[in-house]
């Protein structure tokens, strides 16, 4: 490190980038602590209200709701994602393999709005699913899947799945296949090996694919909002509703903060 | 054991495309109410979901956020990976930290944020707020393509430069700049896709007049039910895979997601 040619011009936009995301945060932060005065975009003094309105029976109801629907998501996401995961990070074929990558991470770069969409086709009463069902001759009237908590759910697995995979495949790919093989020139059987070398090795990407996963949705809007269609309300749409319905908006981050996590886990 | 895990990982891969399949369907179909399997074809959505207006505005308000967006990060994204691979400086690990966060905080609560300091700023909502809203979006995916590049350049090759008299400027932008092209070009390419698609910070952030393709996509589902949504979210869905195959090809997408190993 004798000289160290134009450091700060590569840095000071970095740090300018950080500087307004840090602040975005923080203006979320102290919002959440002011007064709502009705009618007013301009909230009033500092109050910690906000955060003991949320015990209201209602908005208690849908904080619980959302916590058991971001359960129920990483709970499937992990044990769907983990065989991907899996193959992914130990198919040979490499045309197998970029198949299988860009299957999984094309949802997380099309947007909510189009998975979304497309899931609302294939639960619809008129939908994919239904159809299929029905002309099979299995049902007889079309089964209620939209507005229900099972669409919303099965939507949020497809919206969460390529986050949890990329996250447990970082996690596969560190783990040296030596130790597999060791496990098996030892006498352990597959079923063995996995359950007692590599399970316990992909740990740390356990860990981080599940909170990801719940945070990612907690944080779920437009799936709930179209899917779940006021049936199913979690606490993003509890938040936009109060935003934009009733102009609250002090309330919207104390709704919020839960939300807020540790970011350090991602990249492995 | 293997037969067992090739099906689950088959019925996995069949669960992840059902939907872009089914919606495949839906687009061509000929009537206006969904039917599965549709009785007659057509291409009509396709033409309307075209020719509708705030698509049409929405894909040009898109593509000047996106335009801008994934260009200032690209400059900034590379400065600093370059400035991370080579030097030790304050606040280092700090600021990595915090320009990857938004990989894990709810896009929802950033775009509120960028919505509330834009509000007690002053700031107009223009495509200011959105570009820099989304700059801090995609940045983290600019900085892994770019700094992964920068560890697979042999430094010699600009050690080789210097000692034979170029000086850092010229080092930068003879031997460093080009050996770094497929990494600067696919960090760009996620950047873009990134931003074009970004939906949850962009409700918040956007106005009536200018609200990207993925707000105006959210308004038509709330109030239309055609298949003319289907249509565009074919279109979509085939850029979005032929661009990412791209890039898996340009510099290898597991390098980047971090589930392959580069050496």
């Amino acid at each position: 490190m004798t000289s160290r040619p134009f450091l700060r011009v590569l840095v000071s936009p970095a740090a300018l980038c950080a500087l307004g995301f840090v602040a975005a945060l923080a203006a979320v932060m102290q919002y959440s602590l002011r007064a709502y005065v009705p009618g007013s975009l301009e909230p009033g003094g500092f109050t910690l209200e906000n955060f003991a309105a949320l015990m209201k029976p209602l908005y208690a109801r849908v904080f619980f709701d959302t916590v058991w629907i971001c359960f129920l998501t990483a709970f499937f996401t992990l044990i769907i994602g983990y065989p991907l995961a899996y193959a992914l990070v130990h198919a040979r074929n490499v045309a197998l393999k970029s198949a299988i990558l860009v299957i999984t991470v094309t949802p997380l770069f099309l947007g909510e709005v189009v998975r979304t969409y497309s899931w609302i086709v294939v639960l619809g009463n008129n939908g994919f699913l239904n159809s299929m069902l029905l002309k099979s001759g299995l049902i007889e009237q079309p089964l209620q899947l939209m507005f229900t908590r099972f669409g919303v759910v099965t939507a949020l697995v497809h919206v969460t799945l390529p986050v949890m995979v990329i996250m447990l495949a970082a996690a596969l790919s560190h783990i040296d296949r030596d130790y597999e093989r060791a496990a098996a020139s030892l006498g352990a059987g597959p079923i063995r090996a996995f359950v007692t070398v590599t399970l316990p090795l992909s740990t740390p990407g356990i860990i981080a694919g599940v909170t990801t996963a719940f945070a990612w949705t907690f944080s779920a809007f437009a799936t709930p909002q179209l899917i779940g269609g006021g049936r199913v309300n979690m606490v993003s749409n509890l938040v936009y509703q109060l935003g934009f319905a009733s102009f609250n908006f002090p309330s919207r981050p104390a709704c919020r903060s839960p939300a807020s996590r540790s970011p350090s886990q991602c990249w492995g | 054991m293997r037969l067992l895990g090739a099906v689950t990982v088959t019925a996995i891969l069949g669960f992840l495309l059902l939907p872009a399949l089914v919606v495949t369907l839906a687009a061509f179909n000929g009537r206006a109410i969904l039917s599965f399997p549709p009785e007659t074809w057509s291409w009509r959505w396709f033409v309307k979901a075209i020719e509708y207006q705030d698509f049409q505005l929405g894909f040009r308000n898109g593509l000047i956020v996106t335009a801008w967006a994934s260009s200032i990060a690209l400059v900034v994204g590379a400065a600093f990976a370059l400035a991370l691979e080579r030097y030790e400086f304050r606040f280092k690990r700090a600021l990595e930290t915090v320009l990857l966060s938004p990989l894990v905080v709810p896009h929802f609560t950033v775009g509120l944020g960028f919505l509330i300091l834009a509000a007690q700023l002053g700031w107009a909502r223009g495509y200011a707020v959105i570009v820099v809203c989304h700059v801090v979006l995609v940045l983290p995916f600019v900085l892994r393509s770019v700094y992964i590049s920068l560890r697979n350049l042999d430094p010699r090759l600009e050690l080789a430069a210097a000692s034979l008299g170029a000086p850092p400027l010229r080092v930068l932008t003879t031997v460093t700049l080009p050996l770094l092209l497929p990494g600067l070009v696919s960090g760009w390419l996620f950047a873009a896709i990134l931003s074009f698609n970004e939906f949850t910070a962009s409700l918040f952030v956007t106005a009536q007049n200018t609200q990207t393709l993925p707000v105006a996509l959210y308004n038509y589902v709330r109030e239309y039910a055609d298949p003319s949504m289907a249509a565009i979210s074919v279109m979509y869905i085939v850029v979005t895979a032929t661009l990412l195959t791209f890039a898996n090809v340009f510099l290898g997408l597991g390098k980047v997601l971090n589930v392959e190993h580069s050496r």
